[in-house]
């Protein structure tokens, strides 16, 4: 790695996505790349999930992967955060192999203490939320930093403060979840993860359990963080949200990628037949 | 015999079932949660083991149980077991208590919902982490109604220490009846195990109740 590089690097690290409430945040280094994933396969049984799937995301870049149900897409998602295990393929972290396939086609996954570290790069937000309803909203953001990283309280406690009121939740710091709505309940769900300072966030379809003006909360707040050049990769059925968002869309179908590029291609001059017909549903 | 001289008499019968209560929940609570990690135990023998255990104490009376930890050593090995009535009591009261803790802790894990879990991997909470900070204050909530029946159940049960004559309450009242041709010690013993259930009942309440801040 040379020295310009070095310095970029250190740069994002003085200044922590998600963090920072200035305008400019960290300038997006597309030299970079997050995550790689080549030839990844899953299968459930006789049900082959994920064909040979290749994703690799830039540092800022916004990736949105849409499709059917039963296309792949959370399970690539699961894959990638390692709530599911890969049949065949390799993933990797800026650099660092989370997993190796051999010659005979078996996939290694790397040592525990390898894993704890790279599993410290990705955050998930969880369609269901999934945040825990024992614990007020300020408990459930600093949690983690500080049980898990061993960071100083009063530190992590400022941030955890800084980031609900970007999510406009300032006034909930003290509030549990089952008081709050689903919408608030999934900025929270994100809070949560950024408070990890992740340098890559998926998203596994954040809107899917909300009512439209829930939604229009959590999208606001998605697109705010794009502005701010974090990375992200989002699973939705949000169709024009995906438009507007993203660098690049995916459109995955039977366990494969059909067409990928970005979005005013895939959603104004889609190539493939099957993109067309799965537009067209959302038209209607 | 006065109304007097039998309460006083049988005060001594109340101190030890309170004992013989108190012991068996110290003993009974947290082995049931040993109980439930021996049973979802990945090395298989150790899951069968304990199934079988768990099968035998609720399959069984408990009056039964009590026998065999009490005559068991002397028909078996020709171990006499004079003077260790109290000790038979508790193994026979704990080992049983904590078969049906165990299950009560069982149902309570196994409804936890997945996302729990996944959350807690994805923000990098080690196993143990994620069960003592995430699964178990929520396991505990949801058991709660469960266990407070157990231990009300508990409190009238430590009456089968009787078939040891064991001379806690119940025991003393069949004594006194006996002897005194009088039904008021049994009246006395009914009051008292009201009583003592009515603070247990108590007590659970105001637990379950700190623990209503969240659904």
């Amino acid at each position: 790695m040379n020295e310009r590089n070095n310095e970029t690097l250190q740069q994002e690290y003085a200044v922590p996505e998600g963090i920072q409430d200035g305008k400019n945040g960290n300038e997006p280094n597309r030299e970079r790349v997050i995550l790689q994933m080549s030839n990844i396969r899953k299968s459930f049984g006789d049900l082959h999930v994920l064909k040979n799937i290749d994703l690799s995301v830039r540092h800022g870049e916004v990736v949105s992967i849409i499709g059917p149900s039963g296309s792949g897409k959370s399970t690539l998602l699961r894959c990638a955060t390692f709530l599911e295990k890969i049949d065949y393929g390799e993933i990797i972290y800026l650099d660092r192999k989370a997993t190796i396939t051999s010659h005979s086609g078996k996939v290694f996954y790397t040592g525990k203490a390898e894993m704890k570290e790279i599993k410290k790069y990705f955050g998930l937000v969880f369609q269901q939320f999934n945040l825990f309803p024992h614990h007020s909203v300020l408990h459930n953001i600093m949690d983690a930093p500080v049980e898990v990283l061993k960071r100083d309280k009063k530190e992590v406690e400022k941030e955890a403060r800084v980031l609900l009121e970007k999510m406009g939740l300032a006034d909930k710091a003290d509030s549990y979840p089952c008081q709050l709505s689903g919408g608030q309940q999934q900025r929270v769900a994100i809070a949560r993860a950024l408070a990890m300072k992740p340098e890559i966030l998926f998203f596994d379809e954040p809107t899917s359990a909300l009512d439209p003006e829930l939604t229009i909360e959590v999208l606001k707040i998605i697109r705010k963080l794009a502005e701010e050049n974090m990375t992200m990769v989002i699973v939705t059925h949000e169709m024009s949200f995906a438009a507007g968002v993203s660098n690049r869309v995916i459109f995955m179908d039977g366990g494969v990628i059909v067409e990928e590029g970005p979005p005013d291609k895939v959603f104004g001059d889609p190539k493939q037949e099957r993109t067309k017909q799965f537009l067209k549903s959302y038209k209607e | 015999m006065s109304f007097w001289t039998m309460l006083t008499t049988m005060a001594d019968g109340m101190l030890k079932t309170i004992l013989l209560f108190a012991l068996t929940l110290i003993g009974s609570i947290p082995l049931g949660m040993v109980v439930v990690f021996l049973k979802k135990s990945k090395f298989k023998p150790i899951a069968w083991l304990t199934e079988a255990y768990i099968a035998v104490m609720r399959g069984t009376p408990l009056m039964l149980q009590l026998l065999v930890w009490y005559f068991g050593p002397y028909y078996l090995f020709g171990f006499s077991t004079r003077g260790f009535k109290f000790p038979a009591l508790l193994i026979g009261f704990i080992l049983n208590y904590a078969a049906y803790f165990a299950e009560i802790y069982r149902s309570g894990i196994d409804s936890m919902p997945i996302g729990q879990y996944e959350a807690a991997e994805i923000l990098g909470y080690s196993k143990f982490a994620t069960f003592m900070r995430i699964i178990l204050p929520q396991v505990i909530k949801r058991v709660l109604p469960a266990v407070t029946n157990e231990v009300i159940t508990l409190v009238k049960d430590t009456s089968l220490a009787s078939a040891l004559a064991y001379s806690e309450v119940f025991s003393l009242a069949k004594q006194i009846s006996a002897s005194q041709t009088s039904f008021l010690p049994f009246l006395i013993a009914g009051v008292f195990y009201f009583i003592a259930n009515y603070v247990v009942a108590w007590i659970m309440k105001r637990i379950e109740k700190s623990m209503q801040y969240y659904n």
